[in-house]
């Protein structure tokens, strides 16, 4: 199993008790498909992201990535572990301002200790792959906001992930533009064999995903049970 | 520094701003490095030249610190001094500022008395004649070797003119130290004294015990150029001066620092989310912060070199080497380099959770 979350359970200070954001929460995400996380707003599903991409630990349960158990593992090895095995789309672009289009994908290369410009070249199939060939030098200020978010699904893919987390992709865009970003999302997850968990409010997507889950005060109400 | 690199190029005008602000604290500081050192040339380089290791002053009263002007050695102190173990000479030195004229031109001039035959004496230094400075000579209107000055109430033959030695801010006339007792003295008999005793003494030499034997409180020629009060002063006001220019420099490199790391802890969120290492973070932001220093702090240097080579020829005591224009430039990066090292470990701090917008 690519991405499995078992008997997850986290919760935050409030005041002077806790709220519990994942109640003993349960996914399995097997590669090359696509779970949807439907859900009202506040009902974990940020959350949920949040664990699987290590960047929460949880109170309790487990989260195993790749095969790989993160609850053991130091800060500095779940950022490893991000950069090898995990692809974040976050709901806004958040591309870095200095960088073009090209080298949103090339840092991540660089991050893991490969020569970005030996790397290039990967950055532009991959720019090419979701239609931005020709913008690989513009700056995130001279693209639009789907562009924007499309150079956002490249730089997660570029360093091969084998878990894709997609937070909201297609909120800031319009129907046509998120239209496009999903048929996108759809196509790398087969193509590239990731397991891939978008959380969205737009029920229209559901019709593509391999399985859909709706989270409620932070319980999964069709978890299926986890291994 | 694969983002550092594109920030700098990116934000030009904010690193442009920070680095000129770098480069006008290394100019002045490098200007002040000049002007510290020609200034300090001026008041000791007389003292500094001696061929010793260390002067015997006359031992002060009552725990007060040895003086120049206060200090006064009988021929018995040199002569103890020479029968000490590991001093290889023990030479009298007799120093007095006073007036010197030369037909109708007059100067302050310090008159450097030593025995002629001595090892310390200029060449060509002989009983009722002085070797001048250029700068002494120059300021009593060009006198040559074969005229006469009038020092004090002696009249003296000019031997030669050589070295550019000066004391207490006045050029040095070097004269033979029979000369130089009478110079102050209205009598015919003037007393066998000097102001210190020049040593030249190897590691073994027992200076305590040569202090004791003599009557005298040694110092080394480094410890006693705290024994010109002019030197003392200036030297530690501008030492002061470049002192506080280091802390402003270090402080604004700071500030600056923490302002731009904290406008970027958005794109320092997203990095992390995506599985940049802290490690990684923090060398990338040094990294730049050190960029910056260095053609900051360059720049200022060539300037400052630049501007002291145009200036030290003239009448201003400016002094353009390498330790006064590189080790500043140094310094600055080295302060610097820390002011910005305290700023962007609030990088430690920034939470990649963040990059995902609200997550609770």
């Amino acid at each position: 199993m690519t991405l499995l979350l078992h008997d997850v359970t986290l919760t935050y200070p409030d005041g002077e008790s806790r709220l519990t954001a994942l109640d003993a929460v349960g996914l399995e995400v097997p590669a090359g498909t696509l779970t949807a996380v439907v859900g009202p707003s506040g009902s974990g599903k940020s959350s949920l992201l949040a664990v699987a991409a290590t960047l929460v630990t949880p109170d309790s349960g487990r989260v195993v990535v790749a095969g790989r158990d993160t609850a053991p593992m130091s800060a500095a090895q779940k950022s490893a572990l991000r950069r090898e095995h995990i692809g974040i789309v976050f709901q806004q672009p958040n591309l870095l301002a200095s960088l073009t289009a090209a080298e949103q994908l090339q840092v991540m290369a660089h991050l893991s200790g490969r020569p970005a410009r030996q790397l290039r070249r990967r950055a532009l199939e991959l720019l090419d792959a979701v239609g931005l060939a020709d913008k690989a030098d513009k700056r995130p200020h001279q693209l639009s906001g789907g562009q924007r978010q499309r150079v956002n699904i490249a730089r997660a893919l570029m360093n091969e992930p084998t878990v894709l987390l997609v937070d909201e992709p297609t909120s800031a865009l319009d129907h046509e533009r998120g239209a496009a970003v999903l048929d996108l999302l759809v196509t790398l997850t087969r193509e590239r064999s990731t397991a891939t968990v978008l959380v969205t409010h737009d029920r229209a997507h559901l019709e593509r995903m391999d399985r859909t889950v709706t989270m409620t005060d932070g319980r999964l109400a069709d978890p299926v049970a986890a291994a | 520094m694969f983002v550092a690199w594109r920030d700098l190029r990116f934000a030009k005008g904010r690193f442009a701003l920070m680095g000129a602000v770098v480069v006008l604290i290394t100019l002045l500081v490098g200007l002040l490095s000049g002007l510290t050192s020609g200034l300090a040339r001026e008041n000791v380089s007389a003292v500094t030249g001696l061929p010793a290791t260390h002067l015997a002053f006359a031992a002060p009263p009552g725990g007060q610190e040895v003086s120049f002007t206060r200090s006064q050695v009988p021929e018995s102190a040199w002569r103890a001094w020479s029968g000490q173990p590991g001093v290889r000479s023990a030479r009298p030195v007799g120093i007095r500022t006073t007036d010197a004229a030369a037909g109708e031109r007059t100067a302050a001039v310090s008159v450097f008395g030593v025995e002629p035959a001595g090892g310390l004496a200029p060449r060509g230094l002989a009983p009722g004649q002085v070797v001048l400075s250029e700068k002494a000579a120059e300021e009593l209107g060009g006198a040559k070797a074969g005229g006469t000055v009038r020092v004090g109430r002696l009249e003296l033959t000019v031997a030669a003119v050589s070295g550019t030695a000066a004391y207490s801010h006045t050029p040095v006339v070097w004269a033979d130290l029979r000369d130089w007792q009478r110079i102050g003295d209205p009598g015919t008999s003037p007393e066998a004294v000097a102001t210190v005793v020049a040593l030249d003494a190897d590691g073994s030499a027992d200076l305590a015990a040569g202090d004791r034997a003599a009557g005298t409180t040694v110092r080394t020629i480094a410890e006693a150029l705290g024994a010109i009060g002019s030197y003392q002063a200036e030297n530690g006001s501008l030492q002061l001066m470049r002192g506080f220019l280091f802390a402003i420099s270090a402080l604004v490199i700071g500030a600056f620092f923490t302002v731009w790391t904290i406008q970027r802890s958005a794109d320092v969120a997203v990095l992390k989310a995506l599985g940049a290492a802290t490690p990684y973070l923090l060398k990338d932001a040094l990294g730049q912060a050190v960029v910056l220093l260095a053609a900051g702090a360059g720049l200022g240097t060539a300037l400052a070199a630049g501007l002291g080579a145009l200036i030290s020829g003239s009448d201003v005591p400016f002094v353009l080497d390498a330790p006064t224009v590189l080790v500043p430039a140094a310094v600055m990066i080295a302060l610097g380099a820390a002011g910005a090292a305290l700023s962007v470990r609030r990088i430690t701090a920034v939470d990649p959770l963040t990059a995902l917008g609200s997550a609770r």
